[in-house]
């Protein structure tokens, strides 16, 4: 099962490999990984999807907890959450192909942030499975490259994950 | 308030921490450092000859003393010579401080000389590590790394320095912090009540019930309170092999060691008992045999103040994480209340028919209920544990490497105090026994140390004889030769039809005898049976000198009882070369 992990972690160096480092030491899984500094300078903010099942999920959790540069952490799945993928994708656009990448931009409601002769990249965000279907519905086009961010989340109502 | 060099906050930090002994090797990156220690540190440095022996001999002092153990190197080689020893002491959950030193910080990432990422290379074997990036920060790093080491389940701290935060010209004001504040760091205090309550009323419905203890209880300084616990309700108790002497082993109540080599009364009483109290344990491969057929009828309370150790193999019913300690005091407590309430419990006719049943296994197969072990001209290994524990009277430290003669002592040595056994359990590191020992025998000079040995783990760590010598630590090593690397041939024996493949030294053998004399220390053969008792007793009497005693055993001996496996329960056992359960 799919599971979005949502973490506090000190803004240290070194930090992020222990994270990573007990993915790859006790074979778990990383889908995506998303991190950043947050509004306090002294924690970054990391968003982790994998996927197991429950006991792997819970050693995975507990595990993550016994690093002492993790702060807090939650499992956003387990209640009411927002994810955000972020993409950019570069493709080849020219002659009628333009018109047509321009509406499926459109209609995934992406914006065009570059715009070259032969080219052009789009901006689009939104789950990771919406973010699929637009690069499904580009099959036609000639994709030159993608980009992506990988899953943030966040809590929605009154839940937060703070100090 | 005093002004100080990176060097010198090293050298009064670690006195200020009340470290009794430094094992470390001196280098380019640590001379600032040795520098200091040299001018001003009353904490006494011992000089090993190889950096894993340095946190061998940390590890044994720790164990034995339970206060951290401290490890001094250099970069690069020293660092990485100390990882093996690290990983030992992070298996095993070993309170360690090791400080190593780093190029100096611009030169960091140019691939300089002895230059190496100890804390990337260390970073899966650490409970935690840091690198210092400011002279003024190591204070307050050293205070955390001591805390981070002793707390909650306890294992190794690197600090890697930098060489340019020690020199000697750039001075700062020293203050050694008193506490520590890790906002992301709250190891557990107390378990939770209702759990506690639940695992006593489930403990007291028991019928066939089997306490399994394991290193946490000596980690935890509980060993008194689960022994009051046990003979409290007169429940029969398993040791692991890191947990040998946390329960007597003389006491009735006593199983004996659980696993792959535990006894035949432990695992079977284990395999079909109905409620299980896990203490400090947790569950490894070599106590369960095949996860899935684990004691199929039991439930299972477990106790564990790290919370990745609760189901992590073996699911349990009740998990209780915190500290063993607490959490026995609590369950005696509630137990008493229980029990004042409703005192038929626990149903001590169901307990009696379970003790005659464990009798009974006793009596049948039983590792000190008679002799097991087999009979040849030659000397038995097991014939001389028993009679190190003889000449011992049962009250020596008993460090160990990593083979046959590791599980023998296990088996026939028995411990009745804790702090007494000294092996390397998880990560199974030969080398271990001889620097462990010269650790023990610092911080315990008075008392007995033997290293129970064989002839392949001996010569991972022989250089040490040298550091014995310079330190006058008169340990006794106990060498179980037979001219094999013993626990490989068995599984060659029981698995490869005998094929041995590169187990033997053929005659490359040193002289041991002449080998050790050269080192100034005394070495005696034991060839004869006849003569066993009388030469352990004149090694003994050798109080100021390090004996080597290299005892000419049966090479044809194995270990058993034995698990089978693959696929095997807990109850499943080679009893023999040719008898199974």
């Amino acid at each position: 099962m799919r599971r979005i992990i949502s973490i506090l972690l000190e803004n240290e160096p070194g930090a992020l490999s222990r994270v990573i480092g007990l993915f790859s030491q006790r074979g778990y899984n990383i889908e995506t990984l998303n991190v950043a500094p947050t509004e306090d300078v002294t924690l970054s903010r990391l968003t982790l999807t994998t996927t197991g099942d429950d006991k792997t999920m819970e050693q995975i959790t507990k595990q993550l907890n016994k690093l002492v540069d993790v702060v807090k952490l939650v499992d956003l799945s387990e209640g009411a959450h927002i994810e955000r993928d972020l993409m950019l994708i570069k493709v080849r656009a020219s002659g009628a192909m333009r018109d047509e990448i321009k509406r499926t931009t459109d209609i995934f409601r992406g914006q065009i942030v570059d715009v070259g002769p032969n080219t052009y990249t789009i901006q689009l965000t939104g789950t990771g499975e919406k973010l699929d279907s637009f690069v499904a519905a580009m099959a036609e086009a000639d994709i030159l490259e993608v980009v992506r961010s990988g899953v943030a989340g966040i809590s929605r109502g009154e839940k937060v994950l703070r100090l | 308030m005093e002004l100080l060099s990176g060097g010198e906050m090293i050298a009064k930090a670690l006195e200020d921490e009340g470290v009794e002994y430094i094992f470390g090797y001196p280098g380019g990156a640590v001379l600032h450092i040795y520098d200091a220690l040299f001018k001003t540190s009353k904490v006494p440095h011992v000089l090993v000859r190889h950096e894993q022996a340095a946190t061998h001999a940390a590890d044994g002092y720790a164990r034995a003393t339970g206060k951290p153990g401290v490890v001094l190197v250099t970069s690069g080689p020293g660092a990485t010579n100390a990882i093996t020893g690290i990983a030992t002491a992070y298996m095993d959950s070993i309170p360690m401080v090791v400080l190593s030193g780093q190029v100096a910080t611009h030169l960091i990432g140019e691939d300089a000389f002895q230059e190496t990422d100890m804390v990337g290379i260390s970073r899966p074997i650490v409970k935690h590590s840091f690198m210092i990036r400011r002279a003024e920060d190591i204070p307050a790093t050293i205070r955390k790394a001591f805390h981070i080491a002793t707390t909650g389940r306890p294992g190794p701290v690197v600090i890697d320095i930098p060489k340019d935060c020690t020199r000697p010209d750039a001075k700062f004001e020293y203050h050694y912090p008193e506490t520590v504040k890790l906002r992301s760091y709250a190891p557990a205090q107390r378990g939770h009540t209702g759990q506690i309550r639940k695992a006593a009323k489930l403990l007291l419905s028991a019928k066939r019930p089997v306490i399994y203890a394991g290193g946490g209880v000596i980690l935890g300084e509980s060993s008194e309170l689960l022994t009051r616990l046990a003979r409290k309700l007169n429940y029969p108790v398993t040791n692991t092999l890191m947990g040998l002497g946390a329960y007597p082993a003389t006491d009735r109540q006593f199983l004996g060691m659980l696993g792959m080599h535990g006894f035949y009364e432990a695992n079977m009483a284990m395999h079909h008992s109905d409620v299980i109290l896990a203490v400090g344990a947790r569950f490894d491969d070599r106590v369960t045999n095949t996860v899935s057929r684990f004691c199929p009828g039991a439930k299972i309370i477990h106790i564990d103040i790290d919370p990745t150790s609760i189901s992590k193999t073996v699911a349990a019913d009740i998990p209780i994480v915190g500290p063993v300690q607490s959490v026995l005091e609590d369950l005696l407590d509630i137990l008493e209340s229980l029990q004042e309430k409703d005192p038929k419990q626990p149903d001590t006719a169901a307990l009696g028919r379970w003790w005659q049943q464990i009798d009974e296994w006793r009596a049948k197969h039983g590792l000190w209920t008679g002799r097991r072990y087999g009979e040849s001209d030659r000397i038995m290994p097991q014939q001389v544990i028993e009679s190190l524990y003889r000449v011992t009277g049962g009250d020596a430290y008993v460090t160990s490497d990593v083979g046959q003669h590791q599980m023998f002592a296990a088996q026939y040595y028995k411990f009745d105090k804790p702090r007494r056994w000294i092996n390397s359990g998880g990560l199974g590191t030969m080398g271990f026994g001889l620097p462990a020992a010269m650790g023990v025998k610092l911080a315990f000079p008075d008392m007995e140390v033997a290293c129970v040995t064989g002839e392949g783990s001996i010569q991972m760590n022989i250089q040490e004889l040298s550091t014995c010598k310079q330190y006058s630590t008169p340990i006794k090593i106990i060498n179980l030769r037979n001219n094999y690397l013993g626990m490989v041939k068995q599984w060659q024996d029981m698995q490869y039809e005998g094929r041995y493949a590169m187990s033997t030294y053929e005659d490359s053998l040193p002289d041991f005898m002449k080998l050790v004399e050269s080192y100034g220390h005394v070495g005696i053969q034991v060839t004869r049976l006849e003569e066993l008792d009388q030469r352990m007793e004149e090694a003994f009497a050798m109080k100021d000198r390090l004996v080597f005693l290299d005892i000419f055993i049966d090479p044809m001996e194995h270990v058993y009882p034995m698990h089978v496996a693959p696929n095997g329960a807990m109850k499943d056992m080679w009893l023999s070369k040719n008898e199974r359960t």
